[in-house]
């Protein structure tokens, strides 16, 4: 079974946001809501500066204290991909798991569940890549399984310095960022 | 350990305030739990979207000027979503943010439902709604009187995109011949016309960069990424991914500036002073390309002789950027050359002598010997397709009012602000009527209180568009338009490494009342007495015979959306030989025919006039998710940037008593103050300037979602100067001042 995960190469990325419009047309976000999004980080004074840009969402941890801590079993691990997904009709709403998540990936959706990134594993399964990466006018992000080792996550993660958000948090990401 | 909002610039702030508030008391206790965590195998995924019977219909997008092509799906009748048609070369298989918010334009309530008639004072935007008989005889009866007054000919047009072809037409058949399009005079025409007058044509859209094989990339004031021209960007990220050299000239640590190897901050309005120096490095050390010059040159000893002390002493004087910076770059760009490319930029009316300093881009180009060759310009190859087949228009009588004499005597195509001109002073003849399409030219041309006295002029004035602007405020008559993914249009053939045609077919029905512009402009045929001069019964049938003209499949065509012309050799590389429709059927370095116009033969740099104290300059750009002053009310584009920001130097904002979030007005040299627009204070701009995404601070209550939201860079734009070579106008000639609010 595989590992799904995500590589995003910040050198690439402009933040244009088209990640974030292509999910939310793709998985019917309710407007006002995002599950991914863009943050920019500006380091330095002028003239010496330095930007890096990342498309952030639910980093699918191997280590998810949002499903150790669901009190329902609704917030739980996919076998599929190992993906980290929230049964919405087991979910009461208690938002424990958007308090344990340290990465903020998680909201409430209107209609009362907690909602997220889910990897688009409905576009998956039909053998696509998850809406972000497939509408990404740079090509910056790369979808796959960690597991298999001539995939193009593994690949890129082999060659290229990367790092994931938090790692001191001990959740153990699957989202990889390249720089 | 929390992670705050705080962290992350303004657009961050907005798109996730409401998921961010409770983080910053997020605590990891949970994720001690080291030992097994449940996987469950479970098919009730309530987070994926609904199935339903999804179906999908190929079109090309309307939501910039780009055209690309892309996949539209219909989920159990209602739009869902629109992609990216893998076979189309602009897109290729990705559209940007706002073609992928289209759906968000579809469904935007804010849009113009019915049709209108004005009902109180011009600009009050009181209106009634009407029937479209109504509508489009009172539009044919007044057209008809100001025929019969004046001339057809006191009818002028405006036109911005696809839609605005068969306005066109029709009025062209009914002898208006004014027109005018701010594409040209607002946008690119100093830079087509700077590239023809050196190379014999201009480049006009898509440009034909070949961004994806260059080895070196220089952006002057072009910012990629946030300036969303699809293909571009794509390519962009390409020529990062192969390490190109990046150089970016900038007075703003843009998005293009952060990939940049050297990010050149420079004094805004001293861009010229910069590309001379660099040529003056590339002869003085003998590194240009010889060969080219020596092959393809016209004057080029005049040339060299001419910017002999354009030294990069003296550029730095003039730009502020370092001596020793301007020849090294120079020696990058020589280094990979032709591989190198000097992007020629788009919309490009900054200073007003845009087209002489398009030119000196053009030159720097020729150069590095660029034409033609993998990684720098290539050759633009295009694709024919048959007309329809249209009775002759009848010959014009009159001249047209936007150029008298000649006096922009290089514009090839119609001056705006001439036409304006004409408006007010009803020379050489009046003009009496405007028909808008799609162009909000209280935003896009200089001066609102121009256009504001033209207007006033007018017996007739019809708006026709898909939402209300500031200009539909103004109108007589108001046509509601159906956005791109509602219609039929002309086919958009176009030009670039290999020709192609792109089919726009309707995929939804509009929201409202809402008609498709070709079928307004049938009905006013009709009723002008032009009915022959649009034969067909609907756009299915103008297309299918076109198609069939040419031997296009129209069947497939529908299914695929795209149809490719014929290739053929775009470089030399390839086999392609280089030719120049210039005079001297050379590349001119020395141009003969500016000198005997009275103008430099060789760009000859002028100084920006300086600020004065308190004031800083104001220059505009794009924003990623929004186009012009167009998609503001967008359902998704909206929430991204509802607003936009006035950017001030960190420095300069502490020393102004201004801090990020806060709201400032900005009052210009003339005294006209702007709305209200949040301040960003960042360290991502030189002291002097303060920058702004234009397209915000609209006036027109009628957008309601967008009314008042942020500050009009156009607003602010009352004094302009008009590039005496083709009439382009200056948007970058203005100061202004922080005015705090009470």
């Amino acid at each position: 079974m595989p590992r799904f995960g995500m590589v995003i190469d910040t050198l690439k990325c402009v933040g244009c946001m088209d990640c974030v419009v292509a999910c939310q047309t793709e998985n019917d976000v309710p407007q006002g809501f995002c599950r991914d999004w863009i943050v920019t980080e500006t380091r330095g004074e002028f003239p010496n500066l330095s930007l890096e840009i990342r498309s952030e969402r639910c980093n699918h941890c191997d280590n998810p204290p949002c499903v150790t801590c669901c009190p329902t079993g609704a917030s739980h691990v996919e076998e599929f991909g190992r993906t980290v997904q929230v049964t919405a009709n087991a979910c009461i709403g208690c938002k424990a798991c958007i308090s344990a998540c340290p990465y903020g990936a998680r909201f409430v959706h209107p209609k009362g569940y907690t909602d997220k990134c889910t990897f688009c594993l409905h576009r998956v399964k039909e053998g696509k890549d998850p809406a972000c990466v497939s509408v990404c006018p740079t090509h910056c992000m790369v979808f796959g399984d960690l597991d298999d080792p001539k995939s193009a996550v593994s690949q890129l993660l082999n060659s290229r310095k990367h790092r994931t958000l938090l790692p001191e948090a001990g959740t153990k990401p699957r989202v990889f960022y390249l720089s | 350990m929390s992670l705050s909002p705080l962290r992350f610039e303004a657009v961050m702030e907005q798109l996730s305030r409401r998921r961010f508030l409770k983080i910053s008391a997020a605590t990891f206790g949970a994720g001690a739990v080291g030992s097994q965590i449940p996987v469950v195998s479970s098919l009730a995924m309530g987070s994926a979207p609904p199935a339903g019977k999804v179906e999908t219909i190929a079109t090309y997008c309307e939501m910039c000027f780009w055209k690309c092509g892309g996949i539209a799906h219909v989920r159990d009748g209602k739009l869902w979503k629109f992609e990216g048609n893998p076979l189309d070369p602009m897109s290729r298989g990705r559209l940007c943010p706002r073609g992928t918010a289209a759906v968000g334009t579809h469904y935007d309530p804010d849009r113009i439902s019915k049709p209108l008639i004005r009902t109180g004072e011009r600009g009050k935007e009181e209106f009634k709604a009407v029937t479209w008989d109504e509508a489009l005889n009172y539009v044919a009866d007044r057209m008809k009187k100001i025929a019969a007054e004046h001339g057809p000919e006191s009818i002028a047009l405006w036109k911005h995109g696809t839609g605005s072809r068969f306005f066109e037409h029709v009025m062209r058949a009914y002898g208006c011949i004014n027109k005018g399009a701010p594409s040209f005079a607002q946008c690119r025409g100093p830079r087509d016309i700077g590239y023809l007058l050196t190379y014999g044509t201009g480049l006009g859209s898509p440009e034909p960069t070949d961004i994806a094989n260059t080895k070196c990339l220089v952006l002057i004031g072009t910012h990629l990424g946030e300036n969303m021209h699809n293909t571009q960007v794509q390519e962009f990220a390409q020529a990062i991914g192969n390490k190109a050299t990046i150089i970016v000239v900038d007075p703003r640590y843009s998005v293009a500036a952060s990939k940049a190897k050297y990010w050149l901050p420079i004094k805004p309005g001293t861009d010229m002073a910069l590309v001379l120096a660099w040529m003056n490095v590339l002869v003085a050390e003998g590194l240009y390309d010889k060969e080219f010059v020596a092959k393809h040159g016209h004057g080029f000893d005049k040339f060299a002789a001419a910017i002999k002390d354009n030294t990069p002493e003296w550029a730095e004087g003039e730009t502020g950027i370092p001596a020793a910076t301007i020849r090294i770059t120079a020696r990058e760009m020589a280094r990979t050359r032709p591989a190198t490319l000097v992007h020629p930029g788009r919309r490009v009316n900054w200073y007003g002598d845009d087209a002489q300093r398009a030119r000196s881009t053009a030159l720097l180009n020729a150069l590095l010997g660029n034409w033609g060759r993998q990684g720098g310009l290539f050759l633009q190859a295009g694709m024919s397709v048959a007309g329809y087949g249209f009775p002759k228009f009848p010959e014009a009588t009159k001249p047209k009012v936007d150029n008298p004499d000649g006096k922009w005597p290089f514009a090839d195509e119609e001056v705006t602000t001439g036409l304006r001109q004409a408006t007010i002073s009803g020379q050489p003849y009046p003009i009496k009527g405007w028909v808008v399409y799609a162009a909000n030219l209280i935003q896009t041309l200089p001066s609102e209180k121009e256009t504001i006295e033209a207007i006033s002029k007018l017996d007739l004035l019809v708006v026709v568009d898909t939402h209300p602007s500031e200009i539909t405020g103004y109108a007589d008559v108001v046509l509601p338009d159906t956005m791109f993914l509602e219609r039929h249009d002309d086919l958009y053939v176009a030009w670039g490494r290999q020709g192609w045609a792109a089919l726009r077919q309707p995929v939804v029905p509009p929201p409202g009342e809402q008609k498709p512009a070709w079928w307004m402009a049938k009905q006013l045929a009709d009723r002008l007495g032009v009915g022959e001069y649009m034969p067909f019964k609907d756009m299915d049938e103008y297309l299918a015979k076109r198609c069939e003209k040419s031997g296009i499949d129209y069947a497939k065509f529908r299914k695929e959306g795209i149809v490719m012309g014929p290739k053929r050799p775009i470089t030399v590389e390839e086999g392609a030989t280089l030719e120049f429709d210039t005079p001297s059927k050379k590349v001119e370095f020395w141009s003969d025919q500016l000198a005997k116009a009275g103008f430099d033969p060789v760009p000859k740099y002028t100084a920006p006039e300086a600020p004065p104290a308190g004031f800083f300059r104001l220059v505009t750009g794009r924003a990623p998710v929004h186009t012009f002053s167009r998609t503001q009310t967008n359902l998704l584009l909206k929430d991204l940037m509802p607003e936009n920001e006035v950017w001030v130097n960190a420095a300069t904002a502490a020393k102004a008593g201004l801090k990020s979030g806060q709201y400032v007005k900005l009052r210009n040299q003339d005294g006209v103050v702007s709305n209200r627009v949040k301040v960003k204070a960042t360290q991502r701009i030189r002291p002097d300037t303060l920058y702004m995404v234009y397209g915000f601070g609209h006036t027109s209550k009628m957008l309601r979602s967008a009314y008042l939201k942020g500050a009009s860079a156009a607003q602010l734009n009352t004094r302009y100067k008009i590039d005496p070579l083709m009439g382009g106008t200056s948007i970058h000639q203005n100061f202004v001042t922080f005015e705090k609010e009470a």
